[in-house]
């Protein structure tokens, strides 16, 4: 017992021995607090536009720094008004770092991102503020309004973002979150550096270390070049204010995304300081965080019947010349019917594409589904969800921008679990016919199918970064994707296509009033049901016919007909891109002028 | 024949050396507690005003209560009153729950106008007078589970209401209980079997995983050379090597630090990442920060065990086949704590542990308390920086300075000299007692002494432990030292009752 007394005695003794004697980390004089390392921030990379065009910049900004150890009491409302804020946010955080006495020492910061000309208010008055500084760092500049959704935000890193990417970041760095800037963070970041320099006993710094030689300077990010077209995405936001949807714009010949816009969407204001709007923009019931162009999970309606049609040509059911009847809508079993508009009857496939038949594409699905070559109807819409997902519907396209989603293509197995094996057929799920039903895609793969179309049978993925010097995109990004359809049978609907749009009015094509002499448009009109209210307004288009530049989808909830929303927004930017302006032709003009006035925000229900 | 032999006098029948300990060290903790309280605005030691002058009053206090201990209560009270004063303590804890303030989330203090008093002091002294007087009966025998279990609930009793009053660190006092039982015959490898692995399981969450191995290593080489009589030989090589590999990690720290520039900076969870390969990267030593300490030593102390046993085989000596098999489990344990935490125990149950041990981050902030203590007593250095010349306890850097963290003053006034001193003073004080317990002829006078040497040796291990970060917080006095009535007074009285008793016997034997 003596012994265990002693022990635990010569514990006590060995352990003052080892920190008050051999152990100097304690000691003022101490080796390792001599060194202090400056770290240096890069500054991010600017985000350039396909044409050279700045979209998101870099800016000076300061933080307001405080080392909370080194304030005496001082004057809080004066402080307060000169930095331009509430004396109780000062009382708040002063609050907070005297919870915090373990970091009294550290420089805290007290407020971030004042502008240059607030920081000169402070900085006049700062002698009667001790340990308050200024600390220049750079933020983000918008020369353009590009839509926050598009370029993301730039945001101090959360503790959960820490602990996701262990090593790579400290808390109170910065990193993109959304968009671009996330989708490109390691290029943008650039590399941080630091100045070693030795300090004395009291703490002050004397002189560099080694006289710099173990220094490393900051590396800046790389540059981004994105593949927007910076005039036409202002132009779509502007367009697309006061509605909800998006419109995504692709170029055909490269897949790069030429514009991509969510609506209603983060402003770019806000998304330079975006900690201070945070509340605001997660509050807001119209969700404008949420990225509708590759997030929201849509009925593509009509625009599908190309691929149906597209299907019935490859798997030999269907011939371009093979007419249907078509009395206001498609009859089946006893009393059901599928509705269609009044237009002339019988179609033939390029017609029944121009006027967007629904009867007729309920014959084409039914020879799809009800072919001989399957003896039950779960291979045939198996072999028929497979033909879809060719078009990159269903599946994610394998996009550089971030958080995308796959969306849905039914097959058996989904019918077979809601109605039991076999009791379901073609009638049970004819609303596929016309892009109804248990279909889910995004507007970016709307977008890409348009691309298909115009592209006879193949795409790139759709990117949105181009490579430059120092930044690499994924090979596959140039390798051309083909659909399970031929190419030689995209000639049979792009016809239908054109003389939708210009088979002239009276003509009964369901896009002939977006027009434009010389554009060469051809475009497929879309009215989604939507469960919440009013159809959704739905429209793709390429031009020109021959080598086509852009194809573009535009899709507006509740905006009820294609033609009434989608089709002219769609047009506009088409005519925008092509020609650099839209034409003084009155009629033009007054399209554009009740499509930037046009308000839909009273159709449609907030979360 | 008629003259009545009146025994001998106060010069031989009082422990003097226990009194003139006792008194240097209660003086040294007034200094200190005048210099813990030294400002740049000095006030004299005898203002009452502050601490100092007031520790005064209870000093002048407490050796009244002394003296009336010593010389006018009659010592043969004691034992008959164990019963009564016990149940009435018991019966002023419970109490003191529904009538106290909340203090720093305790209720344990009863206020009385400017004074305030906590009875978990006082209850150190009515357990320990039971505990003697349940232990010291006839029929008494610890091998019956009967009187084993009502030994048992005599220490746990005040010590369960005293964790109900949110005073843990109080409570964890009692555990100090146990070494008497071991002294009255409670077996010793139950006791060791448990102690050594709840030690291993605090060393390994609260050091590291080297700590715990050192440690077990350390008792298992240790319990081989008592059973064996091999005990100096024990003190000769295995205490010098185990001493030396103890400050292995440090030396190889030290190395590191010197060899890597900025190396201590890499511990520090807010480094800046690019910082920390900067560092790995600026010299050419940065592969040698793959070699663990921990490691090393497993693989050593591995390596050892064909040793052990080939000579268990050889002196036929099962004792070290079974400390091997031992020192595996020991690994095991080790090795199993953090999966013990994270993956066994439910989130909350773990929490409660780590709050216990002082690892959370808690919004009073132990970790910068214990953080700021051992810069200022590692500041001290060999000799300190001189009486009133402390920067770090001075500027109030540490917090309950002169109660809870008293030997912080200690170790940065006063250096490693100073702190030697203090400890050795204590470890006299509380071997004394034990010899003298052991000389007393009356076993409740003998399991009263063991009683308050596990008292004092409990405060004195969790407080200064608490300071030097080998302990976790716990918020207890250095008895005798720290600032404060309540605690000065109740070792006092624990203290005086043994004097009392050990010379209620030493007048007559």
């Amino acid at each position: 017992m003596v012994v265990g007394l002693l022990l635990a005695g010569a514990l006590l003794i060995g352990r003052l021995f080892s920190l008050q004697i051999l152990d100097d980390k304690y000691k003022e004089s101490a080796w390792n607090n001599s060194l202090y390392y400056d770290v240096i921030y890069p500054t991010r990379g600017v985000i350039y536009d396909r044409n050279g065009n700045i979209i998101v910049g870099n800016k000076v900004a300061y933080d307001i720094m405080v080392t909370p150890k080194d304030v005496p009491p001082f004057d809080t409302v004066k402080l307060a008004s000169v930095l331009g804020v509430e004396e109780s946010f000062l009382k708040e955080r002063f609050a907070e770092f005297s919870r915090r006495k373990d970091l009294s020492h550290q420089n805290r910061p007290l407020l971030r991102s004042l502008t240059p000309e607030d920081y000169m208010k402070f900085s006049e008055v700062q002698y009667l503020f001790p340990g308050f500084k200024g600390q220049v760092r750079s933020i983000r500049d918008y020369p353009v309004n590009a839509g926050g959704n598009l370029l993301g935000y730039v945001a101090e890193v959360d503790q959960n973002f820490l602990r996701k990417h262990q090593g790579e970041y400290r808390s109170g760095d910065y990193a993109g979150r959304t968009g671009i800037e996330a989708a490109r963070e390691k290029d943008l970041r650039g590399e941080k550096g630091y100045h070693i320099y030795l300090r004395n006993s009291h703490n002050q710094i004397e002189a560099p270390y080694k006289n710099g030689e173990m220094d490393k300077e900051a590396v800046p990010g790389h540059d981004i070049y994105t593949t927007i077209d910076a005039d036409l995405q202002q132009y779509g936001q502007q367009l697309m204010q006061n509605k909800v949807g998006s419109v995504v714009a692709i170029e055909p010949s490269t897949g790069e995304i030429l514009s991509l816009i969510s609506s209603p969407g983060i402003n770019v204001d806000q998304l330079a300081n975006f900690g201070k709007h945070y509340s605001e923009i997660m509050n807001d019931p119209h969700r404008p965080m949420y990225n509708r162009a590759v997030q929201a999970s849509y009925p593509p309606g009509s625009v599908f019947k190309l691929v149906n049609g597209l299907i019935g040509l490859q798997e030999g059911v269907l011939k371009p010349e093979y007419t249907y009847p078509c009395n206001y809508g498609y009859y089946y079993g006893s009393h059901n019917k599928l509705g269609c508009h009044g237009h002339p009857s019988p179609l033939d496939l390029e017609h029944a594409v121009m006027m967007s038949c629904n009867g007729y594409f309920c014959y084409v699905l039914k020879n799809v589904l009800e072919n001989k070559k399957y003896p039950v109807i779960d291979d045939a819409i198996d072999n028929w969800r497979e033909y879809v997902m060719s078009f990159g519907l269903g599946r994610k396209l394998g996009s550089d921008f971030p958080s995308e989603l796959g969306g849905t293509i039914p097959s058996s197995a989904t019918y077979n679990k809601r109605y039991g094996q076999g009791g379901w057929k073609f009638t049970t799920i004819v609303s596929l016919s016309i892009g109804q039903g248990e279909i889910g895609v995004t507007p970016m793969q709307i977008a890409n199918l348009c691309a298909i179309v115009a592209n006879r049978g193949y795409y790139y993925i759709p990117h949105i970064v181009k490579a430059s010097e120092g930044v690499e995109i994924d090979p596959k990004y140039r390798e051309r994707q083909y659909t399970m359809v031929d190419t030689t049978y995209f000639m049979d609907v792009i016809p239908g296509m054109w003389l939708a749009v210009n088979g002239g009015p009276g003509s009964g094509g369901t896009a002939t009033s977006v027009a434009v002499p010389g554009l060469d448009m051809c475009g497929k009109t879309g009215t989604a049901q939507n469960p919440r209210g009013a159809d959704n307004s739905v429209f793709i288009c390429f031009a020109p016919k021959d080598n086509p530049k852009i194809a573009i989808a535009a899709y507006i909830e509740n905006g009820g007909f294609g033609v009434t929303w989608a089709a002219p927004i769609a047009s506009l930017m088409v005519e925008k891109y092509l020609n650099g302006e839209i034409s003084s032709d009155p009629y033009r003009q007054a399209l554009q002028e009740r499509i930037l006035q046009g308000d839909l925000m009273s159709r449609v229900k907030g979360d | 024949m008629g003259e009545k032999f009146k025994g001998r006098g106060v010069s031989q029948s009082i422990d003097w050396f226990i009194v003139v300990v006792y008194l240097v060290i209660v003086l040294i903790g007034w200094v200190n507690i005048y210099a813990s309280i030294h400002s740049s605005d000095p006030s004299s030691i005898f203002d009452w005003s502050v601490r100092s002058g007031k520790q005064a009053v209870w000093i002048g206090t407490a050796l009244v209560l002394a003296a009336v201990i010593l010389f006018l209560i009659p010592p043969r009270i004691w034992e008959g009153a164990a019963i009564p004063l016990y149940l009435g303590v018991v019966f002023l804890l419970v109490v003191v729950i529904f009538v106290a303030t909340d203090i720093k989330g305790s209720r344990s203090w009863f206020q009385f106008g400017p004074v305030s008093f906590q009875p978990a002091e006082i209850s150190k002294i009515t357990t320990s007078l039971l505990l003697a007087n349940v232990m010291s009966r006839q029929n008494y025998k610890m091998s019956s589970w009967k009187w084993l279990l009502a030994t048992l609930a005599v220490i746990a009793l005040p010590m369960l209401i005293i964790v109900g009053e949110k005073e843990t660190g109080s409570a964890l006092v009692y555990i100090g209980f146990v070494f008497v039982l071991y002294r009255e015959g409670l077996a010793g490898w139950l006791l060791g079997g448990i102690g050594l692995a709840v030690l291993l399981f605090v060393l390994s969450l609260t050091k590291s995983v080297y700590v715990a191995l050192l440690v077990a290593i350390a008792v298992l080489t240790l319990s081989n050379a008592l059973n064996s009589g091999k005990l100096v030989r024990w003190l000769e090589i295995y205490l010098p090597i185990l001493v030396v590999m103890a400050f292995f990690p440090g030396a190889w720290n030290w190395m590191m630090d010197r060899l890597i520039p900025g190396h201590s900076l890499l511990g520090d969870p807010t480094l800046d990442p690019t910082v920390a390969l900067a560092i790995e990267g600026a010299s050419g030593w940065s592969f040698l920060m793959k070699i663990k300490p921990e490691v090393v030593l497993l693989v050593i102390s591995i390596a050892a065990l064909p040793v052990c046993l080939y000579r268990s085989y050889r002196d036929k000596n099962s004792f070290i086949a079974l400390s091997v098999l031992v020192y595996i489990l020991c690994v095991g344990l080790t090795f199993a704590t953090p999966i013990l935490m994270t993956d066994v125990l439910k989130p909350h149950q773990s929490e409660r542990i780590e709050q216990l041990l002082g690892l959370r981050d808690d919004p009073g902030g132990v970790g910068y308390n214990v953080n700021q203590s051992k810069i200022a007593i590692g500041s001290g250095g060999l000799f300190g920086k001189g009486f009133l010349r402390g920067t770090q306890t001075t500027y109030g850097f540490v917090p309950e300075q002169s109660t809870d963290f008293i030997f912080c003053t200690v170790g940065e006034e006063w250096g490693f000299a100073g702190c030697l001193v203090v400890v050795v003073l204590y470890l006299l004080l509380i071997m004394r007692l034990m010899s003298d317990a052991e000389r007393s002829r009356e076993s409740f006078t003998r399991i009263y002494g063991y009683c308050v040497a596990a008292c004092l040796f409990m405060h004195l291990f969790i407080n200064v432990g608490m300071t030097i970060g080998i302990m976790p917080v716990i918020g207890i006095p250095l008895p005798l030292m720290s600032y404060g009535g309540s605690s000065l007074w109740a070792f006092t009285i624990l203290i005086f009752i043994f004097l009392a008793l050990y010379r209620e016997e030493r007048k007559y034997f």
